[in-house]
This record gives structure tokens, C-alpha cells and sequence, in this order.
């Protein structure tokens, strides 16, 4: 067989992998003590509990996860403006028919295994873009959830805007409840999301994983005459 | 003091005088109402004036499906004037529970209030609504209560809805809810609807409701779901005097074990206090000996919507609707992160029989590649 030739293109920009690993730890702080929060372990101690504030520190840890989370998303839905073709918003909303295609051919492909010719993209494809799509409004559930139930006890003004979440829900029961059942919704996609990384690398040998590290990714020579990224 | 005639009707002052109370008793009673709507000092003289001056206001207190637990929770409130002002003869022209007429008299009476007091009286309710069908589970005088209701909202100046049935419905609404019982707001529109939730609401919040609306011919202020700013504005959890072991992070196992015995907080059996709006912690109960929190028992959140439905009462997270009683989010959670990992290494088995033609593809090259590298000349 004749070698593959790889041509080096930068997919990634910086502040898209500084987002990427942001929310990777926000989303990781925020579902261990989000867990911690509904179900805390038992604790023996003999200490006054004046000189512990073990609760409060995960609560407090959750809070300030939070907000990195929330103003991380901010950011990067700008960042779906401003930045490359690869950031932009169009790889995560379907607004064509060749979305949907290309979708279809990824779940072939890549979820039911069909052998023949490789889908091979070089950012997102369209089935993975959508997933991102999806996580993102989850995301925004969360976020205006959670600001719904901190509402009441927070003095800033922003915080205390969204204080009609519970109102709008009937009670902060169904609020928490619900704000709970998502994350594994985000728990989820993670095993998912880090299986078909290593998928991707696996089968077709481009630097899927480092990609996130250095923003490159390594595209077959054909492809990249018939794609010619800019 | 004006003098007494027949046309003028009295003042709360004249009549708790006409009662046997000193002036003294009066006077406690104006401090402590003012203590319990959060005023300031000068909010005792301004309830003093008002019970003084204003006629007292016609009273209807409406029962529907409930338990009549808010009735008795407000004759039990801590001060005797409390019950005696609006319950007992004083103020109340119409009550199922209490009142001494029966039969048609009664009826004839309300009608009479309803007329002569056109737009003055309070209507006050306690019980939801059975909105199903023609109201036929529940009917007073050959009335439906959806009938009744909407005969004494029409001419009301404002309707105080008791206990959590008048506000959200309460256990009577739970899942299936056959008679659908339906809160008060949802079926009176463009009237001040003033709701008092708690099952029951304690009689100081009660007497504090209707005295705010005496002493200032006003609504109280309210939250943003309708509820008196003054009771309701924080969580049981913010005023729990078990607070700092929840965030010291100690909490009670069993409601036998050594941690419950310590009095830790009881947050992990079940306590919904972190999530109910409501007076308990600092008003009290029973002339303010204890709340539930302190007498050992979590908070149910009795006040808040849906409370019935969010079950169960021993346990933090609720159990989520449509995965039968036992199963809450935890659960079908790991269940399903359970299938996604089995799925996840049953398609990386499958991938590399599928796929294998390509692998070895790759890991060919690379090889090639390498050899490439040792002898760049062959």
C-alpha cells in the first residue's frame, strides 16, 4: 500500500482549548459536589461543628464552579462568532439539508459500524456538533436552574434576577429535583464524549486526542485538496 | 371615644373592650402583631390607631375540601385577642365551623353580608376547589364550591387563601387528583389574592396577615408567588437553629442513631427545609415551644407547591415521576450511565472487528513509517 501523506491544520484555536478545559473542570467540580450537595457522605467527628465547614466549602466550591461554568458559556457562544470556521456556530445548529446528510452518514459510520468509505472530517461532524448543540442547552438549563435556586440568597442583582425559576416551576422542589436528573445527563455525555475521542484516534490515526492540546489535527493530502481549509 | 349607635358599627378597640379586654391587654397585643410583621417601633402605634378607629371589617371565611386544621391553628395562636378579634363574635359573619346559625339562617346571613358589605368584606378561604365537572364532590347548601366561591369573590375586597389547599391544592390535589382540586388563584382573577400556604399556616402568620390588612387597608407586601414578604421571605433551613452542623457538614443517619441524639441536622432523613419558605424557625409553634426541626422530625415543606407529590418524606431527593416510587434520579441515572458503558465497550469490540480492515491500515503505515526512518536510503 502506498503511505498516506498528512498535512498539519490547525483546527483548534487557543481560546477554544482554554474553554474546552475549563469546562472539563468546572463540569467535573460541579457533578462531584453537585452529587455531595443531594446525597452528603456521614461524617463521625468529635470536632464543634464551629470549627468545621466541610458543607460549606463544597456548597461554596459549587457556587464559584458555577459561574466559571455560566461565563465560560458566555464566552464561547461569542467565541462561535468570532472565531474560526471550525468554533463557528453553524457546526452545532442544523440549518441545511446536507447537515442532516452528514449526520446520518456519521451514525453509520462511526455508531453502527458500517464498513466503506470513511467519514473523515476535520473539526466537528455534524453528528458531534448537534451532541454539542444539545449539551449546550442542557448547559443553559442548568445555568438558569441553578441561578433560580441561589436567586433567594444572593444579593447581586444578576443572581437575583432569575429568583421567577421557582416561581415558574411551583416550587424549588421540582427545581432541585430536575437540576439534579441533568447532570447525568452531563455524566453521560462524558463517557461518551471520551470514548469516541479515543475512537477517532484509534481508528483513523490523526491526532484526535492531542488535538484539544495543541489545536492540530493531521488531514490526509487528498482530503485536504478536496477541503482546502483556509 | 365616639359614642356607640345603633348605625355606626364598631371598632375593633369597642368591641374587645365591650369583650372584658383592659386596655393593657389591647396594647400587648398591638406590640406583638407589630413584632411579628417585622415593623418598626413605631408600627405598634400605627396598629394602636387603626384598631381604634376602623370599623371592623366583615369577615367571610369560606370552607371548601380541607381539614379545617387552618381554623384551628388560628385559634391557637398565641395571643387570646387574635381569635377572639376576627373568630369569635367580633368579626366573622360567616363561618361553617364556628358559627352559631345553621341551616338556612346561615346562608341568609352571608347573603346579608355579601349584600350590605358590597366590595368591604374580606373573603377568606380555606379548602381548594373541586373543579370537576359540575363541582359535584363538593357541594354546601345545594351549592357547588366553585359556585359558592365565585357568589362571594365577586364582591370582596381582597381574599385571603388559608393553608396550602387554598394555594397550591395540597394532598387533595395529589396524583391522580379525582376531584381536581384547584387552588383559589386559579379560578378568581382580578381580585388581590393574599395566600397564606402551611398545613396548616401558623396562627401568627394568620392573625399577622389580617391585621396588616386592618392597620393599613392594604396588602401586605408580597413575593413573587403571592405570599406575605413579612413570613415567607426565607427558608426554614435560614432560620434553623441546626444550621451550622449542615455546613459543618454533620448530619443525623437514622432518627436513632448517636448523630440524632447530638441533635445534627437532618438533612440526609429527609429535611426540606433548605427548600420551604416559611416562618417556622422563628415564630415557632404552640405559643412558640418548638417547630418540627426541634422537636426531632425534618421539615416536610408543607408550605410548598406540590410538597405531596414530591415524596418521599425520608429521603433527600425526590423520587422521579414516571420511574415508579423507588426510583429517583440517582438511580435511573446510574442505570442508564450503566447501559451507556455497556454499550460503549461492546462498540469498541465491535469496532475492532468491524473496522479492522482500516486499523490495520493505519498501523501499517505507521510502521512503514518508522521503518522508513531507520533506512532512509532502502
Amino acid at each position: 500500500m502506498k503511505g498516506q501523506r498528512l498535512r498539519r491544520v490547525f483546527v483548534w484555536e487557543l481560546p477554544v482549548r482554554i474553554f474546552h478545559w475549563l469546562n472539563v473542570l468546572a463540569i467535573f467540580v460541579l457533578c462531584v459536589t453537585g452529587y455531595l450537595i443531594g446525597n452528603p457522605p456521614a461524617l463521625l467527628s468529635g470536632a464543634e461543628a464551629s470549627n468545621r465547614y466541610m458543607f460549606g466549602i463544597i456548597r461554596f466550591l459549587h457556587f464559584t464552579a458555577a459561574y466559571i461554568f455560566m461565563f465560560n458559556l458566555l464566552f464561547r457562544v461569542y467565541w462561535s462568532i468570532a472565531g474560526n470556521k471550525y468554533a463557528n456556530w453553524r457546526n452545532f445548529v442544523p440549518t441545511n439539508g446536507r447537515y442532516f446528510t452528514e449526520i446520518f452518514k456519521v451514525l453509520k459510520i462511526d455508531i453502527f459500524l458500517q464498513r466503506g468509505k470513511e467519514h473523515m472530517s476535520v473539526g466537528h461532524n455534524a453528528l458531534a456538533g448537534f451532541m454539542y448543540f444539545v449539551i449546550f442547552l442542557a448547559s443553559l438549563f442548568m445555568v438558569v436552574t441553578g441561578l433560580g435556586l441561589l436567586a433567594d440568597n444572593s444579593t447581586w442583582w444578576f443572581t437575583r434576577a432569575f429568583i421567577w425559576v421557582p416561581a415558574f416551576f411551583g416550587s424549588d422542589f421540582a427545581v432541585r429535583n430536575w437540576h439534579h436528573a441533568f447532570m447525568w445527563l452531563f455524566i453521560i455525555f462524558t463517557l461518551i464524549h471520551v470514548y469516541l475521542v479515543f475512537y477517532h484516534d484509534y481508528v483513523e490515526g490523526r491526532g484526535e486526542i492531542s488535538s484539544m492540546g495543541g489545536g492540530w489535527k493531521f488531514i490526509e493530502e487528498e482530503q485536504f485538496q478536496a477541503e482546502k481549509p483556509e | 371615644m365616639a359614642p356607640i349607635t345603633p348605625e355606626r358599627r364598631l371598632t375593633y378597640y369597642e368591641e374587645l373592650r365591650h369583650r372584658g379586654y383592659s386596655r393593657r391587654d389591647f396594647m400587648k397585643f398591638c406590640t406583638v402583631m407589630a413584632a411579628y410583621l417585622g415593623l418598626e417601633a413605631s408600627g405598634t402605634a400605627q396598629i394602636t390607631k387603626a384598631l381604634m378607629n376602623t370599623p371592623r371589617i366583615p369577615v367571610i371565611w369560606l370552607h371548601f375540601q380541607e381539614c379545617t386544621c387552618c381554623s384551628e391553628s388560628f385559634i391557637r395562636s398565641s395571643h387570646p385577642i387574635v381569635a377572639d378579634i376576627i373568630l369569635d363574635k367580633i368579626s366573622l359573619d360567616y363561618t361553617e365551623t364556628l358559627m352559631a346559625a345553621s341551616g338556612h339562617a346561615a346562608e341568609a346571613a352571608m347573603q346579608k353580608t355579601m349584600k350590605d358589605h358590597y366590595g368591604e368584606y374580606v373573603l377568606c378561604v380555606e379548602g381548594s376547589v373541586s373543579n370537576y365537572g359540575d363541582g359535584e364532590y363538593c357541594c354546601i347548601g345545594g351549592k357547588s364550591s366553585k359556585q359558592i366561591l365565585q357568589e362571594a369573590a365577586a364582591g370582596a375586597k381582597a381574599i385571603l387563601a388559608w393553608g396550602s389547599c387554598a394555594c397550591n391544592g395540597c394532598v387533595q390535589a395529589a396524583k391522580p387528583n379525582p376531584t381536581q382540586a384547584t387552588p383559589i388563584h386559579k379560578l378568581v382573577k382580578g381580585k388581590p389574592i393574599i395566600k397564606v400556604p402551611g398545613c396548616p399556616p401558623i396562627g401568627e402568620v394568620m392573625a399577622g396577615t389580617l391585621v396588616h390588612l386592618v392597620t393599613f387597608g392594604a396588602i401586605p407586601e408580597l413575593d413573587r408567588v403571592g405570599r406575605p414578604k413579612a413570613f415567607y421571605s426565607k427558608r426554614v433551613h435560614d432560620s434553623c437553629y441546626r444550621r451550622p452542623y449542615y455546613d459543618a457538614g454533620l448530619f443525623a443517619e437514622t432518627f436513632d442513631d448517636e448523630n440524632a441524639k447530638k441533635g445534627y441536622c437532618l438533612y440526609k432523613v429527609g429535611c426540606k427545609g433548605p427548600m420551604t419558605y416559611n416562618a417556622c424557625g422563628v415564630i415557632k409553634w404552640n405559643n412558640g415551644v418548638s417547630y418540627p426541626i426541634q422537636s426531632g422530625h425534618g421539615c416536610i415543606g408543607c408550605s410548598e407547591e406540590n410538597f405531596w407529590d414530591n415524596g418521599p418524606l425520608y429521603r433527600q431527593m425526590s423520587s422521579f415521576p414516571g420511574f415508579g416510587i423507588e426510583a429517583n434520579a440517582d438511580k435511573v441515572g446510574l442505570v442508564a450511565a450503566g447501559a451507556v458503558g455497556a454499550g460503549i465497550a461492546v462498540h469498541a469490540i465491535a469496532t475492532n472487528i468491524q473496522k479492522r480492515r482500516l486499523i490495520v491500515d493505519v498501523i501499517d503505515e505507521g510502521k512503514k513509517a518508522e521503518k522508513e526512518l531507520d533506512n532512509p536510503l532502502s
